[in-house]
């Protein structure tokens, strides 16, 4: 076949046909657009405001590793005036958690952001590795999906963020619309494709690639010829997700627009005042300060059920060892240090105090 | 110089290599025709499948193609804009393979 010109410049060879247009067009045009619809969505959202500190939730894989370029390429090129930080969690798994950390302290050089790594040991007490030895591969991502979001948060606690982006991206978010209409979870579906979420007392979160197709980020980290990390957890993938995911990729490949599609879809769910009305308050957990619907947030109850051996019962019935439980621990319970959050005020923590 | 075969650069990434040995790179050599008609990329997939796959093949393909989320360029270009399957292969061509399907 003859090459086909760009159809955006018309004079270098097109070398990607676009999923969301179906246009065809040639490198630099693709990394023009590309960033350009992410700074599109920045604006349009109006994510920042200049001198705002912002973490990148970091892993190591492609999503968050082309999230940290751009970001950094778009902060330069459009004077955003933000403070940049990488902020990685280490869920202390061997053999993938550590190896993808490398890459992030190498993406720490390339791009040249400082970062910050929380550990779940250092957090937790206990690694996932650990966490696996006692509950089995049955429900350790109930483990690792909770300890994760608290940890991030209190990663950006101690950096003194205003704000953390992830590298959430449309297919992730189309992915977890539909995995909330199969489970009926109307509280979820209403919240999941928000650009950008906050309640009270916690970090600012959003998802600036929150319409940027995986197959143009891939593209573009290869293209870009970016460092990143590719293997999958070794313990145990999401299974439920696994099957929503390939059954998303099959829809894309009949119709490549069904990803924004269903995101569209998604957001014009109206969610009855009622069913709004019937979901929890939000208050602070009466143990670790942490934001909690109940008086003991998700990470207290966890973390006390692996505590006393009983990680299994924790998630299968976590109501009742929650009412079993006092809001005092025993003595020898380890427990997650106090959560305080004064924005701006913690900024130190990384930088030695001058003498 | 025409020989009988094809000699082909391929090349796994994404995390798909972990499914070929844990190796990346590989030279291939394809005859010029398979079934009477000259060798395309599907016919590509296919011997991969038969021949380097090392595991989970539902991981690889799917109908006779590669399982969606897998992306494939040919020399640099996506094969969207090739003709995808149909693609004539050509001596010294480089495929790649990468998967979108790890870890973000
Ligand atoms: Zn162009
Ligand atoms: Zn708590």
């Amino acid at each position: 076949m003859p090459p086909k010109p760009c159809a955006l410049c018309h004079t270098e060879r097109a070398i990607i046909k676009r999923p969301k247009t179906g246009q065809q067009i040639c490198k630099d045009c693709f990394f023009r657009v590309f960033e350009t619809e992410v700074h599109n969505t920045i604006v349009d959202s109006k994510l920042f405001k200049p001198g705002d500190r912002v973490a990148i939730g970091a892993s190591g894989g492609k999503d968050s590793t082309v999230l940290a370029y751009v970001m950094k390429t778009l902060n330069d090129r459009y004077d955003y005036g933000l403070e940049l930080f990488l902020l990685s969690i280490d869920e202390g798994i061997t053999g993938y958690r550590d190896d993808s950390l490398e890459t992030v302290k190498r993406n720490q050089v390339q791009y040249g952001l400082p970062l910050k790594i929380l550990s779940y040991d250092e957090l937790y007490g206990w690694t996932m590795d650990a966490v696996v030895a006692q509950v089995g591969r049955k429900n350790n991502c109930t483990f690792c999906g909770v300890f994760r979001r608290q940890a991030l948060d209190r990663g950006a606690a101690a950096l003194g963020v205003d704000h953390i982006v992830t590298g959430h991206n449309a297919d992730d978010i189309a992915e977890t619309v539909l995995m909330n209409i199969m489970r009926g979870d109307i509280a979820r579906l209403g919240r999941c494709t928000l650009i950008c979420t906050q309640s009270e007392d916690t970090i600012k979160r959003s998802k600036p690639f929150k319409y940027a197709y995986e197959k143009e980020i891939v593209m573009y980290a290869y293209f870009k010829k970016l460092d990143y990390f590719s293997t999958e957890c070794i313990y145990a993938p999401d299974a439920y997700r696994g099957h929503a995911r390939a059954f998303l990729k099959s829809l894309e490949a009949a119709r490549p627009s069904a990803i924004i599609d269903i995101i569209h879809s998604g957001e014009a769910f109206e969610v009855a005042e009622q069913v709004q009305q019937g979901m929890k308050a939000q208050q602070t957990c009466k143990r670790c300060g942490y934001i909690s619907s109940n008086d003991l947030c998700k990470a207290c109850t966890l973390l006390e059920g692996l505590e006393r051996g009983l990680g299994s019962l924790a998630v299968k019935d976590s109501k009742k060892l929650e009412s079993d439980s006092t809001t005092a621990p025993d003595a020898s319970m380890r427990t997650i240090p106090f959560f305080q959050r004064t924005p701006g005020a913690a900024a130190a923590v990384e930088e030695p105090t001058p003498a | 110089m025409s020989s009988d075969a094809l000699a082909l650069k391929v090349e796994f990434t994404g995390g798909l290599e972990l499914l070929f040995d844990n190796k990346k790179k590989y030279t291939v050599s394809l005859p010029r025709t398979t079934d009477d008609a000259p060798t395309n990329l599907t016919h590509l997939i296919l011997w991969l499948k038969d021949n380097l796959l090392k595991e989970r093949p539902e991981l690889f393909v799917e109908e006779r193609t590669v399982r969606p989320g897998i992306l494939v360029l040919v020399n640099e270009t996506d094969w969207e804009l090739e003709g995808e399957g149909d693609y004539q292969l050509k001596d010294g061509d480089e495929i790649i393979f990468i998967s979108t399907l790890h870890g973000g």
